[in-house]
């Protein structure tokens, strides 16, 4: 009968730099969620009325609001960062010209897709709102 | 060849008995630029300590035998080279996620066990005879599924991955990538079979995508996207079983 | 031997919301929690119950809305969920119904107040 020593999982992830990422990056998850309740809570704030919404808007142009969306916003963008990081791992060979796409090229692809997209909606919105 | 300088292995210990835990232990000895952590664990056998207990056979980082934890983090050592360490000490541990069985030796049942699940061999399509012939394979086929066939069953992903620590029934980054091998190998007819395996909870399921495997893969075969491709498939899977045609192939 | 997973459809709902957040969803955050707010790049009184009521009342709109709010729910869910194990948490039922139920119960209000906007 075999005496194997079996040894603790306790604090895994801060044993090494590269678990750290990963918790930092599954920890984004928290902040999308916050700014999804948050879009949640003026859908419903828009749906009781103005007085409401009034309300609503003051909250949102708080200072506190201001930085908690200033945090949201660096949280999504190492959301992107990361996540077209590892887009490549998720994909089949991309043969273009007889060559096959390198990791790196593929998480460039996406962070330029991220940026387009993001363009387009910031001049859409303006336009809307001129 | 340099002056021969001293490094300090400092190398965890586990003889199996009541109530026995893993110790450190500390050993200086000689080093020159060319060698190789197995060749200092070798030192150490043979001039100091002949019951320090390892696995080691081709020294070339083919057999796969010699994983272990160098400074924490998952290497070969035959293929790891004790100058990068220098001035140490060099932290030796046995391969993480496995139970120890003495010193640096690791219980390796549980990965040879889902080796033999997975039916790591070309199972025909459908029965040959010797008057058939050889199966022929162009290029682009091999190109299919050559780079998961480099695998050498060297545990350094299952060391790598917190996924298989925290649940040791996760199907694994490296045989995950075996089975994908043998999938997408031209030849095999037993693609069904497999991917019964990989739409389980503890199949591709408990990957969480941490990528470590494929950095600490010696061979390049980067077991992390053999899972997360079959992430994919399982999933469209998921939804095309209700369709006709839909079946597993 | 064990039954299917069924995570396929929490890991689509997840790369769907994942997706988009990482194209947009920084910019979003930008729009609505500051530009609109501090009228950068677009006038202060934009932000008002008159406007952003008449933008909801378009079905476009709804849609929109509706796909960020729930995807971003959904992809926030399934890493949550996975994230409890990695932390120590093996439970497996509870947290899935508790993280998958958020998700579910957001989605459906979600739903309901851009239907209470009208049109």
């Amino acid at each position: 009968m075999k005496r194997t020593y079996v040894r603790s999982m306790d604090g895994w992830w801060r044993r090494d730099p590269f678990f750290l990422h990963y918790m930092a990056r599954e920890a984004t998850a928290v902040f999308v969620v916050i700014y999804a309740a948050i879009l949640l809570v003026t859908l419903a704030r828009l749906a009781q009325g103005e007085a409401s919404f009034g309300r609503w808007i003051a909250m949102l142009r708080s200072p506190a609001s201001i930085v908690v969306h200033s945090v949201l916003f660096a949280a999504f963008l190492y959301h992107t960062w990361t996540w077209f990081r590892i887009m490549p791992k998720t994909m089949p060979p991309i043969v273009v010209a007889d060559r096959r796409l390198a990791p790196w090229q593929i998480t460039a692809l996406g962070l330029a897709a991220s940026g387009a997209a993001s363009a387009a909606l910031l001049a859409a919105v303006v336009a809307l709102a001129t | 060849m340099s002056e021969p300088r001293n490094i300090t292995l400092e190398i965890l210990r586990y003889q199996p008995a009541e109530g026995a835990t893993p110790y450190f232990e500390r050993f200086e000895i000689p080093f020159t630029d060319d060698m190789s952590v197995l060749q200092g664990l070798q030192y150490v056998k043979d001039n100091i300590d002949g019951s320090l207990t390892y696995r080691w056979s081709c020294r070339m980082a083919i057999c796969g035998s010699c994983g272990m934890m160098v400074n924490g983090v998952p290497h070969l050592a035959c293929h790891t080279f004790l100058r990068e360490f220098d001035p140490g000490p060099v932290r030796i541990e046995p391969l993480a996620h496995f139970p120890i069985e003495r010193d640096l030796v690791i219980e390796a049942s549980d990965f040879v066990a889902k080796l033999e699940k997975i039916r790591p061999y070309i199972v025909p399509k459908e029965p040959r005879t010797l008057e058939a012939g050889e199966h022929l394979q162009t290029p682009e086929e091999l190109e299919r599924f050559e780079q998961f066939s480099h695998c050498i069953n060297c545990m350094l992903c299952y060391a790598a991955c917190p996924q298989y620590g925290l649940d040791s029934k996760f199907l694994g980054p490296g045989i995950t990538a075996l089975l994908h091998r043998y999938n997408r190998d031209s030849r095999d007819g037993a693609r069904a079979e497999r991917m019964a395996l990989v739409h389980q909870d503890d199949g591709v399921w408990g990957c969480t995508a941490v990528g470590y495997c494929s950095e600490v893969c010696p061979k390049a075969v980067d077991p992390a996207n053999a899972v997360n491709l079959n992430k994919t498939a399982s999933a469209l899977s998921f939804f095309a079983r209700f369709l006709p045609g839909g079946g597993e192939r | 031997m064990s039954a299917r997973s069924t995570q396929p459809v929490f890991w689509l709902l997840f790369g769907a919301g994942g997706m988009l957040s990482a194209l947009i969803g920084a910019v979003l955050v930008f729009i609505t929690g500051i530009a609109l707010p501090l009228g950068i790049f677009v006038p202060a009184d934009v932000l008002s119950y008159h406007e952003m009521a008449g933008f909801a009342r378009h079905w476009w709109a709804k849609a929109f809305l509706f796909l960020v709010v729930s995807l971003f729910l959904w992809h926030g869910a399934h890493r949550i969920f996975h994230s409890l194990h990695d932390l120590g948490i093996h439970a497996k039922k509870a947290p899935a119904l508790a993280c998958y139920g958020l998700a579910f119960f957001g989605t459906v209000v979600a739903a309901a107040e851009l239907l209470r906007i009208g049109f």
